[in-house]
Parts: C-alpha cells; sequence; structure tokens
C-alpha cells in the first residue's frame, strides 16, 4: 500500500473528500453570509440559528405534514427565508445607519433567542431525521466507501453556489443589486425599490442557510446547537475570504473544509483550531482576506 | 452615545437587579435554617437532556417527598457551560457568597474535577451524579465527594469486558478530548487488554464543538479494528452512531461500543439507527415497580415529560441521601462542616427507589448493581420510552473499581 507522509494514501484520499463534503457546507454558509454582508452591510449572526432552523422545518414538515426531503428541499428555504424578510423588516432596517457593530449584536441576539425557544421545545440532544430513500446507500470507490447522500451534498452545494454566484454577477437584478450597494440613493432616483430589494437580499441569504440546514438534518444529529458549532467556523471562512466577496468564500469554503480534513488526520487534537490559525495568518498577511478588495 | 451608555446602564441595572439583589435578600433572611442545594450543570449544551432541569426536577421531587424535615431546603441551579473556568466560578460564587452547602449533578468531568478541588477547599458537600471520571474516587477523591450514579470504570467493565467476550478483541478508539474521554479510554484499554484483547489505535476529537465524525470513524475503520470504541457522550456519540451507519461502517461487522449511552441518546437517534447497540447503565426507568413508581411520580415535572436518566436519578437519590444525613446531624453541623455531613452519607446505607440498596465507600463511590442493556429493535418496542432489555446484571460489589485499586488517598491499606 502507498504512503504519503507515513499515512497510507487511501485514507488521505478518503479524509480530502470528507474535507470537500465539509467544505460544501462552509461553502453554502458563509456564501450567505457574504451575499447578507455585501449588500447590506449586517454581519449576520443569526445564520447558525437559521441553519439550524432549517434543519428543523425539514423534521416538522415530515413530521407533522408528512411531507418528505425533497419537499423540504424546496419549501423550507421559502418559509424560513419569509421569517427572514420579516426580521429584516421589523427589525434589522432600523439598523443600516448605525455602525456595524449594532447590527451584529442585534442578530447574535436574535440568534440566541431562536436557539433558546427550540431548546425550550425540543431539548438539546437531537431529533432524527432519515436520509431519503433514492439516497440511501453508498458507492465503493475502493480507497473509502462513499455514502451516496454525501455526494449529493456537494453535488448541490456546488450548483447552489454557482446558481447564486451566476444571479448577482450575470443578471440584470444582480447589477441592480450591485449598484445599490456601492450609491443606493442613485440607484433609487433611477426607479428602483431599493428597500425592497435589500428585504429580498436578505431572505434569499437567508433561505440558503436553510437549505444547508436540510442537506445537514440527515447527516447530523438535528439539535438546536447544531448551527452555533458550525457558524463560528463560517465567519472564519469568510473573513479568510475577504467579507462580501462572493466568489472568494465559496472557494475559501471548500479549501478551508479539506484543510481541515487533512489536520484530522495528522493531527486530530487541533482540527478544530486550525481554521482560527489560518484566519491570524490571513489578516495579518492580508487584512482585507485572500480575495478581499482593501 | 449618551443614548447607548443611558441603555446600557439600564440594561446593567435591570439584571443586576433581576439576577443578584432578590435572591441575596431573600437567602439572608432564612439563611440560618435553610440547607441549599445548587445543581450544576449543562443548561444550553450537548448534555442538557441527559442532566440540566431534568436534574433539578429531579433533586427538588427528593425534596418534596421528605416532606416535614424540621428546616427549609432551597434548590438553586446554573449552567455551567460544560467549560472548567465557568463552573469553577459558579462554584466559589455559590459557596463563598450565597451560602450554598451541597453542590450536585456536574457533568463534564473537566468541570467535575475542578469542582470537587474547590469544595472540598471550602468544606462542603459534593455528590457528583453525572461526572464520569474514575479519579474522582480515585487519584483526586475527596473527603467531600460522593460520585453517585456510575464512572468510567463501570462502564468500561460493563460493556468493554461484554465485547470482548463476545469476540470483538480488536478495538480503536474515537475520544472525545478532555478528561472524560481520556478516562474513559484508559479504563476501557485496561479492560480489553486484560481480557486478552488489542488495542489498535485511537484519535482525540476535539470537544466540544466536533460534529462530523466521518474523518474519525474512516480512520477508526481502515485500522480494521473489530469493535470501534465511543469514549465520548451526548450529542458526540449520537453523530458518531449516525454517521457509521451512513458510511456503511456498522453493516461491514464492525461493533460500535457506545461506552456512555444515555437513554435520551437512544430516543434521539430512534430505534431505527440504535436498534442492538449494547451499554451499561445504572438505572432504567422500566426496570421494577420502585424505578417504574418513582418515575410515575417524577415526570409530570421533567421537560417534555421525559422519563429520567440514570444521571437525574442519581440526583434523586443523591439529594434524598445528602437530607436524611443532614436531619440525623442537624442543620447546625451539616452546615458547618461538608467532610463530617459526607462522612455521616457513607456510615448509613442507602435505600431510594432509584437503585435499591445500596452503600457509599470509604473513597466516596457510591456502590449498586449495573446493567448491561441491548437496545430493543423497533418491532420490540410496545411504548414511548420503551427502549431496553436486560442482557445482564453486575453485582454491586463487582460493578464497580476494587477499593485497593484507585489509589485514593482515603483508603487506608
Amino acid at each position: 500500500m502507498d504512503e504519503i507522509f507515513g499515512i497510507p494514501a487511501p485514507l488521505l484520499f478518503g479524509q480530502l473528500l470528507l474535507g470537500l463534503i465539509n467544505g460544501a457546507f462552509y461553502a453554502m454558509l458563509s456564501l450567505g453570509l457574504a451575499v447578507i454582508f455585501g449588500l447590506l452591510n449586517i454581519i449576520n449572526f443569526t445564520h447558525g440559528a437559521q441553519f439550524m432552523m432549517g434543519a428543523f422545518a425539514a423534521w416538522m414538515l415530515l413530521e407533522w405534514a408528512g411531507l418528505g426531503y425533497w419537499w423540504a428541499l424546496l419549501l423550507v428555504p421559502i418559509i424560513v427565508g419569509a421569517s427572514g424578510v420579516i426580521i429584516e423588516r421589523l427589525m434589522i432596517s432600523r439598523l443600516y445607519k448605525l455602525d456595524h457593530l449594532y447590527g451584529l449584536l442585534l442578530t447574535f441576539g436574535i440568534g440566541l433567542i431562536i436557539e433558546g425557544l427550540f431548546r425550550n421545545e425540543f431539548g438539546s440532544s437531537g431529533l432524527p431525521y432519515r436520509i431519503p430513500a433514492e439516497l440511501q446507500g453508498a458507492w465503493d470507490l475502493g480507497f473509502m466507501f462513499m455514502p451516496i447522500y454525501r455526494g449529493w451534498v456537494v453535488v448541490f452545494a456546488l450548483f447552489a453556489c454557482l446558481a447564486t454566484w451566476l444571479v448577482i454577477e450575470k443578471t440584470r437584478l444582480g447589477a441592480y443589486l450591485r449598484a445599490a450597494t456601492e450609491n443606493a440613493p442613485l440607484v433609487q432616483a433611477f426607479g428602483v425599490n431599493v428597500p425592497r430589494m435589500i428585504t429580498l437580499t436578505y431572505g434569499a441569504g437567508v433561505a440558503l442557510a436553510a437549505l444547508a440546514g436540510v442537506l445537514a438534518a440527515p447527516i447530523y444529529s438535528v439539535n438546536p446547537q447544531m448551527g452555533s458549532n458550525l457558524i463560528i467556523v463560517v465567519f472564519a471562512v469568510v473573513v479568510i475570504g475577504g467579507m462580501g466577496s462572493i466568489l472568494g468564500s465559496v472557494l475559501t469554503g471548500f479549501g478551508l473544509g479539506i484543510i481541515e480534513g487533512l489536520t484530522k488526520v495528522f493531527w486530530p487534537e487541533a482540527s478544530a483550531t486550525v481554521i482560527f490559525v489560518i484566519m491570524a495568518i490571513v489578516l495579518l498577511a492580508r487584512p482585507a482576506g485572500l480575495f478581499g478588495r482593501a | 452615545m449618551s443614548q447607548l451608555s443611558r441603555r446600557s446602564l439600564l440594561a446593567a441595572g435591570a439584571a443586576t437587579a433581576g439576577a443578584g439583589a432578590l435572591p441575596l435578600s431573600r437567602a439572608r433572611a432564612q439563611a440560618a435554617n435553610t440547607i441549599k442545594i445548587g445543581v450544576l450543570n449543562d443548561q444550553s449544551g450537548l448534555y442538557r437532556d441527559l442532566s440540566g432541569p431534568g436534574s433539578t426536577a429531579c433533586v427538588r421531587q427528593a425534596v418534596q417527598e421528605l416532606g416535614a424535615l424540621g428546616f427549609n431546603v432551597e434548590v438553586i441551579q446554573a449552567d455551567h457551560q460544560n467549560k472548567p473556568d465557568v463552573g469553577s466560578n459558579i462554584a466559589r460564587q455559590w459557596l463563598d457568597r450565597d451560602g450554598v452547602d451541597l453542590i450536585i449533578d456536574v457533568p463534564t468531568s473537566s468541570v467535575a474535577l475542578a469542582v470537587a478541588g474547590i469544595v472540598r477547599e471550602k468544606n462542603k458537600a459534593y455528590i457528583n451524579s453525572t461526572g464520569a471520571s474514575s479519579d474522582l474516587t480515585g487519584a483526586q477523591c475527596s473527603p467531600n465527594t460522593v460520585h453517585w450514579t456510575y464512572d468510567t470504570w463501570m462502564l468500561a467493565n460493563g460493556t468493554g469486558s461484554a465485547m470482548v467476550r463476545a469476540g470483538g478483541d480488536t478495538w480503536f478508539f474515537i475520544t472525545a478530548d478532555y478528561a472524560f474521554g481520556h478516562a474513559l479510554e484508559r479504563d476501557t484499554a485496561n479492560f480489553v487488554r486484560a481480557a486478552g484483547g488489542r488495542v489498535l489505535g485511537q484519535v482525540r476529537t476535539p470537544f466540544p464543538g466536533t460534529t462530523d465524525f466521518s474523518s474519525f470513524l474512516v480512520q477508526a475503520q481502515s485500522s480494521r479494528a473489530k469493535v470501534i470504541g465511543l469514549a465520548n457522550a451526548g450529542g458526540d456519540t449520537i453523530n458518531c452512531i449516525k454517521q457509521a451507519a451512513e458510511f456503511g461502517i456498522t453493516r461491514r461487522g464492525v461493533k460500535l461500543a457506545g461506552l456512555l449511552v444515555f437513554i435520551t441518546d437512544v430516543h434521539s437517534l430512534g430505534l431505527q439507527t440504535a436498534q442492538g447497540l449494547v451499554l451499561t447503565e445504572s438505572f432504567y426507568w422500566d426496570l421494577n415497580d420502585r424505578t417504574r413508581a418513582l418515575t410515575a411520580r417524577v415526570r409530570p415535572s421533567m421537560p417534555n415529560n421525559a422519563p429520567p436518566t440514570m444521571a437525574q436519578a442519581g440526583c434523586y437519590a443523591g439529594a434524598l441521601h445528602y437530607l436524611k444525613a443532614v436531619k440525623e446531624m442537624g442543620v447546625a453541623a451539616a452546615k458547618a462542616d461538608g467532610a463530617a455531613t459526607i462522612a455521616r452519607m457513607k456510615a448509613m446505607p442507602t435505600n431510594d427507589d432509584a437503585f435499591g440498596e445500596g452503600t457509599i465507600r470509604v473513597d466516596g463511590r457510591k456502590i449498586h448493581p449495573v446493567y448491561l442493556f441491548e437496545v430493543k429493535k423497533p418491532e420490540e418496542s410496545r411504548a414511548a420510552w420503551d427502549y431496553y432489555k436486560v442482557l445482564q446484571t453486575t453485582p454491586a460489589d463487582q460493578a464497580f473499581r476494587p477499593l485497593a485499586e484507585g489509589g485514593c488517598a482515603l483508603v487506608r491499606t
């Protein structure tokens, strides 16, 4: 058996692949954050809670309405996204004129409240959610045993990231959005309803988080703290990639997933820390992030 | 800016009034004739369901059942967030300022050991129910500590030995990287080797904060061990079992040994995923008439109407026994000397609905029978929470580490 750095090659390939899968979650979550920050200038700390709401909404649809995974994939982003629209209209929209910090504190507080409510209702040990029948089973890749569902997650996440990037960079709507980021009064003067656009953008960012939540439900225990475990890492990803850079956050998400996966082989104890070490180094060398504009 | 500072001042004022001032004034009024029990555990994280508010409900149940004691009992609770620094701060504040006489529960071994040191320093009483490290009654034993429900040696002895006997003679450990995981791995590895098995390797996973265990599971699988020992608990164990099923590890004949599994974990996994899992516990709500009666009494005040876990049952039984000891020796004596109260508890035989009759050893170890359970198949389960069948009962005198082997300084050889 071939070895690379003293690790059997099949194990190493397996870890690369698993890292890529985790990277898919990082990418989808950081993408939503980047979209929201880029257009609203809000650092959305509710994002983890919204990811968790996505997973719980999938569970509720199944248990209470009998609607399975595929319906959840369609309906959950709409439902949770709508809740985001309400939060934006009622609360966040009042803070646009203030410093970033206020938005951060508000969204952080909302996140804690949502988590607390779910914890009171459902407890902390989580709920079961099964992999849909169509995606059960696994491929034997020779070097590892690859669950079909995990492959699906990577493909779907790549597709969602690409679609979001295309909408923002290549469509007229995306052009309006980018223009509004640069100079909102001017765009409004041209007859574009900027406040509504911003509201819908926040809803779309939240919907992305909820979509990631649905994808995560069959893999992880569906519990109220599932978002807060992930969100700190995702913020590090956004900071490393460059705040507001969409392509940057996607590439960094996948890249850091792989680096974390490799750390789990070479030095497992450090695998929760490695991303923050990278963040510190990147901030020292390139304060605006790898893909950000200074 | 002025608006901000005014607002934060108001908020701070309200918070102090709510959190600090009221309990203090009440405590001073009746402190002399009141025993104050502090339930310190995880109220917001992965161990919340297996201890958390349910433990407090069980302690309150014990207080209520004892009826008129001739003194008042006040029960308070706090969230240590599984962090030793947070837990230590709360413990110090409780013992120094708030007049707490007994700290009970305390999951997360790192916090459990830190609190044991503080309680000893202040000479108060400490009943640990949910902490697992066998060091609590071993190298770090204390005259102020009773370790009630279970420990890593007992779990290793129960599940570890049973797995080796069933043919699982090569092991790989997935270990939560803190005091509990290390102790559980160490104790289990000793049993595996003693029974003629081999340990092929282990991986230490960051705690808390690991949600994806697939990398570690794949490493475990590539070691070609027959048994993957899960030296972790709560949400970590749930994610491991769930993801092991996803990666087809169990279907390929590799056995998972959940070294510490609570009934809440089985509930969360669902029987479909958890069926066949072998685990060790010292309490199960449906074990006998006494446990069923206790469950029926306490269930209405439990979160989500769940039956108590063994950890929560330990809080009930521990508080019950402590209050009996306080009643015998008098409130003033009990408040003045925690070690003397614990000594009194050790001198009295225990008897409660959760664990039956038992004793507390000189090193602080509570002794009772221990059960090896198997999780039922979905079709075998006839009611909600009907999850276990008993495979084997280990009598009390064999279930825990022999007194001489723990290295506890309280044991005179």
